[in-house]
């Protein structure tokens, strides 16, 4: 562990920065929430359209 | 010391005939033809598939362990029905019942992800291809995954030039507690598993493709009882010198920093086994399980027990190898993974995966295959109140890798790229510089009316009159640019090339 041990004593200055951090991480969460919603609202339109016939007859023998 | 880790990456895709009777074999075999077709209707120098690959040297049963399969049970048969040599000195052929496309020597991990992704632009040009050659209405569809969710698995193999000179048990016992634990950040998702016993209730996904069909620590299969760490002794180089480490265990990525990372981190990893960097023993104490234990464990946070006694997360075990490998960058260097700049970008890169998947793995959902498709899959579950085991999430579980782009989702949720287009699409012809594929694919944009036959190690030419010429290449890192660029610029025919090698 003693790399690990190193690495936790690196912590007070690695905390600061994460301080310093915290409001453009939540901005970051929020953007990603914003970009997931949009990806959603237009995956309809490239899914497969019967799912449940696509994944069955997707069989692959013999590999490798 | 270490030598220089020379990659590649060979992935078989998984193929699909959309409105017509879906023999995969023919399928691989027009698609891969048509490929080659169209790029001798555009008046490239193809490569060839008329040129053909040369098994000699080939030796699959052959075991690193130090006996050979010959006599006993063969473990594969190879059936390589279509085979392509491209002017970039990658290999395009079938295989079993998949085309498979081997990337050409790489001396560094970003040229891997270059050669990674122009594969992937081979395989999506060979789709527009093939649909022109087949009837109205049907269509070839390729998908980069490595499971087909009913218990059949197909391959993404790395390859790694090791020092002959080091104990393969050496390698085992180093090299299983990173195979275990890099999943964490090469896993390409799974919605629930294929592992015996266990439905979507036990595992509703899980970090990887693979890890479900993984039986034994160490062996020379690789379609039953998949070993962790493969034996296959075949270094395709000067077999006195070197070994070509062959890997099964990863997943094929999407993500281009997970591709960056998967052969980056071990290419620094199997360099530490040679300097005999790694002092302390990581070793699972059941690796088989561990395997899969770690795939499943969506918190990341459930400790694996090791050889030693002790217990450590999967992430607490890359910690483990990114103190050690930042030392052995400060104190060694890192030119045996392809140069100081490339080497320490593999290591900022992963200590970055390591502090976000420890804190918040959503930050690195444009950089790990199994994060992004996690959140889109479990936002769109949320989105419909779906259960895990609805068929929808296992369509988009395969439309993840399906690589026609109109149809991808992994193009879909905002990757971060690696790769500039043009050099992508550079590298669909041009061969790599710094390696013997330099030597390969320049002679086949030269002469490939002269030349054979190829293979990883040599080129076989016929220049009329005299008996068949083999050039050897031995040597991975012969054959650059820097070698022999300006003699084969200079050279007026192949027979004149051969002529000057001699001298």
């Amino acid at each position: 562990m003693a790399e690990r041990e190193q690495k936790k004593k690196q912590a007070p200055t690695k905390a600061d920065e994460v301080v310093e951090d915290v409001p453009a991480k939540s901005e970051q969460g929020e953007k990603i929430k914003a970009e997931l919603d949009d990806i959603l609202d237009d995956i309809d339109e490239v899914l497969e359209s019967n799912a449940e016939d696509f994944v069955k007859s997707y069989v692959q023998k013999g590999g490798e | 010391m270490a030598i220089p880790k020379v990659l590649g990456i060979e992935t078989e895709y998984g193929i699909v005939i959309r409105g017509g009777d879906s023999n995969p074999i023919a399928a691989s075999s027009v698609l891969i033809n048509a490929y080659v077709q169209e790029l001798a209707r555009a008046g490239a120098s193809t490569g060839s598939s008329r040129i053909g690959w040369d098994f000699e040297d080939e030796q699959p049963g052959n075991d690193a362990r130090g006996f050979s399969a010959d006599g006993a049970t063969p473990p594969e048969v190879e059936t390589h029905l279509v085979n392509a040599v491209l002017t970039n000195g990658a290999r395009y052929y079938v295989d079993h019942a998949h085309p498979e496309l081997s990337t050409p020597e790489c001396a560094d991990p970003r040229s891997v992800v270059v050669y990674d992704r122009a594969a992937e632009r081979i395989l999506q040009r060979s789709m527009v291809a093939a649909t022109t050659l087949l009837p109205d209405g049907q269509e070839i569809v390729v998908y980069k995954n490595n499971s087909d969710r009913k218990g059949n698995s197909y391959g993404c193999h790395e390859n790694y030039l090791m020092d002959r000179q080091v104990p393969f048990s050496k390698i085992v016992a180093h090299v299983i507690p990173h195979f275990v634990t890099r999943q964490v950040f090469t896993g390409a998702g799974k919605v629930g598993t294929e592992a015996a016993g266990l439905t979507s209730a036990d595992v509703p996904f899980q970090l990887t493709q693979r890890a479900d069909f993984f039986e034994e620590e160490v062996g020379l299969e690789t379609t039953l009882k998949r070993p962790i760490v493969n034996t296959r002794d075949e270094p395709h180089a000067d077999a006195q010198k070197y070994r070509r480490l062959h890997v099964i265990v990863g997943d094929a990525n999407l993500s281009e920093v997970a591709t960056f990372l998967k052969v980056g981190t071990t290419a620094v990893v199997l360099s530490m086994i040679e300097d005999d960097w790694l002092t302390r023993d990581l070793l699972p104490a059941r690796p088989v399980q561990a395997l899969r234990h770690v795939s499943y464990d969506l918190s990341l946070a459930r400790p694996i027990e090791l050889v030693d006694g002790t217990s450590l997360t999967a992430i607490e075990v890359q910690w483990e190898l990114f103190g050690r490998a930042r030392k052995y960058a400060d104190e060694r260097g890192l030119a045996c993974v392809g140069g100081e700049e490339v080497g320490e970008e593999v290591l900022r890169r992963w200590e970055m995966v390591l502090s976000a998947l420890e804190s918040d793995p959503g930050r690195v959902a444009d950089q790990v295959d199994w994060v992004a498709k996690h959140r889109v899959i479990d936002g769109y579950r949320a989105r419909h109140d779906l259960r895990w085991d609805d068929a929808r999430l296992a369509a988009m579980c395969l439309q993840y890798h399906d690589l026609r782009p109109e149809r991808s989702l992994a193009a879909r949720v905002g990757l971060e790229r690696i790769a500039a287009d043009d050099e992508v699409e550079a590298a669909m012809s041009e061969p790599p510089a710094d390696t013997r594929a330099y030597f390969r694919g320049r002679c086949l944009q030269r002469w490939p009316e002269s030349i054979v036959a190829a293979n990883w190690d040599s080129l076989v030419f016929d220049v009329g009159g005299d008996p068949l010429r083999r050039v050897p290449m031995m040597e991975p890192l012969r054959g650059t640019k820097a070698h022999v660029g300006s003699l084969i610029d200079g050279c007026e025919s192949a027979a004149d090339l051969l002529q000057k090698l001699e001298q």
